[in-house]
């Protein structure tokens, strides 16, 4: 690694140290990029909008009521967000317990992905908690909520996150030239990931469990006592997907940080992955299958909701998947990259579905999130790219790590 | 008419739902037993009330008695019959008027105080309560305002106010500072009449009885009793309870029931997947040469 930040930092000194994080903490490269001018000024006003929820009240900028009281901020950020992140869980499951090596030049910037996903949507939840000061009370024991499953996914959250931030630490030690600590820190990477997935099974199926006991309020295609196993098993081909997606976008806008080897390693690794996603989507399609001929709901589907329902599953879990088996057969990258995007978009219409669109979808008065609602969830989504890229210009997270990390 | 005279004792009511605090008190295995009082040590009877519709005339006091007690603004708007008026961030409980195949009828609408509350299992810090003495309460200085005793109620009981820097969930406690005290809740003692208070067992006897004595006067029915685990308010009417408003499609058995068998399923995973996990990495470890390409 030619970088002399790591020179400077290697020499120990105490002032250099902080000389260099400042150095660091300094925007690199152009300023007028597209990405910059749309990104600012939306990052802007949402924060105005922030203030404004604070001092007025979350019914100020939204349009939640008395009988939805979740919209998109929790449907959305966090929900869906969440499958997201699940990438992470998966590929260090492949990578570290199935020991797939061919997997591993992309664990950093997943890991680095599903944590920095896990901090903006806790970040996006505070924004939704009525009483945000009291979130520490089911930590500290005023009191332990242990029969909520909110309780439970919450706590996930916050373990979950320590995991993933352990997990990556090697890379934030190459980073400072931290020797000593890149080395404990490696050590602990196991623990973590095994702890991690165990977690992250909970709580992805746990966001599902929330809705549990909201047993007359969903409507009944995408309500079933299974909404946890579904969740679960759709967070994999989720999770996986946005993989694909933000690899593919990674290699176009970090191009000169990836390594020749690297390079030439994606395609194998985007056809192996559609081969998983592939077979996760055809579980999941079976799995709802089975949960709806359990429910008997047959007379349902010939309503705008049935068709919806089928939109649903033919057009966003059945096709996705029959394109993945066609472009791992096919090996054709361009299809993968198509499907990976089409079954994020069947994940959104699928969790919109569950916490939003089927939700009291026979209330009189239909909840529809309102522009700054949207603004908020642009905002949030934006500053999280921002540290995403940041982190990427700065770390060992694409390229390859220091050449001394390698020899410990 | 055959009279089901099968009433529930209360405190086995509250053991049931303790059991399902204790049990996913592993679910983080943080510590045993934390939070939920030891069920054997009373024998405090849940309390709740009795609202007979064939006696309620519409006139409100308990509306404006309830208003009093909490500093809410007095009601000032017209029963209709067809305008179902809600309860909301202050308006705790509302009397709403129905054209029915019995003619005109009053009905009284609140938080239902169910024996098994979802709002309370919802609840993750327990600022939605399920006291001894059966008032289901909210406690501010534990809320954090998530809302999900609001998406898990199914009778979308507790209010939110929005619009408030500082936002309370608002919802009747049964005025259970009152019923500590050793008196009565405001709206029952202003009304005095259709809506009575007492322990649960006792007004679920007079309610069957009221039935066996008058079976004309009723639908046969007492909603409360049954639905959703049992609650805190029953209901007597002569109309069927479908053309009073009452949702009769809810489940009879509890809603946290709905979530145990996930959280009772929580310690085994942590339990068992450690260990499996790490096996398998074991396992495939020593199969594969360094930098295998498999899948
Ligand atoms: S009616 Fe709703 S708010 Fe009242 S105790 Fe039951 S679940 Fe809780
Ligand atoms: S809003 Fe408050 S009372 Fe309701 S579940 Fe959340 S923390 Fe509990």
């Amino acid at each position: 690694m030619s970088n002399p930040a790591y020179v400077v930092a290697k020499e120990n000194d105490n002032r250099s140290i902080w000389r260099f994080i400042f150095n660091e903490l300094k925007p690199k490269g152009k300023w007028l990029t597209p990405f910059n001018i749309i990104s600012i000024p939306i990052i802007l006003l949402g924060l105005a909008l922030i203030v404004i929820r604070f001092w007025k009240g979350i019914g100020s900028i939204t349009n939640l009521t008395q009988e939805i009281p979740w919209g998109l901020w929790i449907g959305f950020d966090v929900v869906t967000g969440v499958a997201f992140a699940g990438g992470a869980y998966v590929l260090t499951f492949m990578v570290y317990i199935l020991n797939l090596k061919k997997y591993h030049s992309i664990v950093r910037i997943t890991v680095l992905n599903g944590f920095l996903a896990y901090v903006f949507y806790a970040g996006a939840l505070l924004l939704d908690l009525g009483r945000p000061w009291n979130v520490v009370n089911p930590i500290i024991g005023n009191n332990f909520g242990t029969s909520s499953v909110l309780f439970l996914v919450a706590w996930h959250f916050m373990l979950y996150m320590i995991a993933e931030l352990i997990e990556f630490s090697p890379t934030i030690a190459e980073w400072l030239g931290a020797r000593r600590a890149r080395k404990i820190l490696s050590g602990m990477t196991i623990g973590a990931v095994i702890f991690g997935i165990t977690l992250s099974t909970l709580h992805q199926s746990g966001l599902g469990a929330l809705y549990l006991m909201a047993k007359d309020k969903i409507h009944p295609l995408w309500y079933s006592e299974f909404i946890p196993v579904l969740f679960l098993v759709s967070s994999i081909f989720a999770g996986l997907s946005m993989v694909i997606f933000e690899g593919s976008i990674s290699h176009k806008v970090f191009f000169s940080k990836i390594s020749e080897k690297n390079h030439k390693a994606q395609k194998g690794i985007l056809t192996g992955l559609s081969k998983i996603c592939a077979g996760a989507m055809f579980a999941y399609f079976f799995l709802q299958l089975l949960v709806f001929i359990h429910g008997k709901h047959w007379d349902l589907l010939n309503s705008p909701m049935g068709y919806w329902f089928l939109v649903e599953m033919f057009g966003f879990v059945l096709l996705p998947m029959l394109l993945f088996v066609y472009s791992y057969r096919k090996s054709n990258i361009l299809m993968v990259r198509v499907a990976a995007i089409l079954t994020m978009l069947g994940i959104i219409i699928n969790r919109l579905n569950v916490t939003v669109i089927g939700f009291r979808w026979d209330a009189p008065v239909h909840y529809f999130p309102s522009w700054m609602e949207i603004v908020v969830t642009l905002a949030v989504i934006f500053t999280e790219i921002w540290i995403f890229r940041w982190i990427i210009n700065r770390m060992p997270v694409l390229n390859d790590p220091p050449s001394w990390a390698k020899e410990d | 008419m055959i009279i089901n005279l099968n009433i529930k004792t209360m405190s086995l009511d509250r053991r049931n739902f303790i059991k399902t605090i204790g049990f996913a008190g592993l679910t983080l295995a943080v510590g045993k037993g934390f939070g939920s009082p030891n069920p054997n040590e009373d024998d405090t009877e849940f309390h709740a009330m009795l609202f007979d519709s064939t006696i309620c005339i519409g006139c409100r006091s308990c509306e404006n008695a309830c208003a009093k007690a909490h500093d809410f603004p007095e009601p000032d708007d017209e029963l209709k019959a067809g305008v179902i008026r809600k309860t909301n961030e202050t308006r705790r409980g509302v009397i709403n008027k129905y054209d029915t195949s019995k003619g005109e009828l009053f009905v009284r609408n609140q938080c239902m105080h169910c024996n098994e509350p979802a709002c309370a299992a919802a609840c993750l810090t327990q600022a939605m309560y399920k006291t001894r003495e059966g008032p289901v309460i909210w406690r501010e200085d534990k809320c954090m305002g998530c809302r999900y005793c609001m998406v898990s109620c199914p009778f979308d009981v507790p209010k939110f106010e929005y619009h408030s820097a500082n936002p309370k969930i608002q919802k009747c406690d049964m005025c259970y500072d009152r019923i500590i005290k050793g008196e009565i809740p405001a709206c029952a003692e202003a009304c005095g009449d259709a809506l009575i208070f007492g322990t649960r067992r006792e007004l679920l006897a007079e309610a069957h009885k009221r039935i066996a004595e008058n079976p004309k006067d009723y639908n046969g029915k007492i909603y409360g009793e049954d639905v959703a685990g049992g609650t805190g308010l029953l209901y007597l009417a002569s109309a069927d309870f479908d053309e009073l408003g009452f949702n009769t499609k809810l489940q009879n058995s509890s809603y946290p029931e709905l979530s145990k068998g996930f959280l009772f399923s929580v310690p085994s995973i942590f339990v068992l997947l450690p260990p499996l996990l790490l096996g398998i990495r074991e396992a495939t470890k020593n199969n594969l040469p360094k930098e295998e390409e498999n899948e």
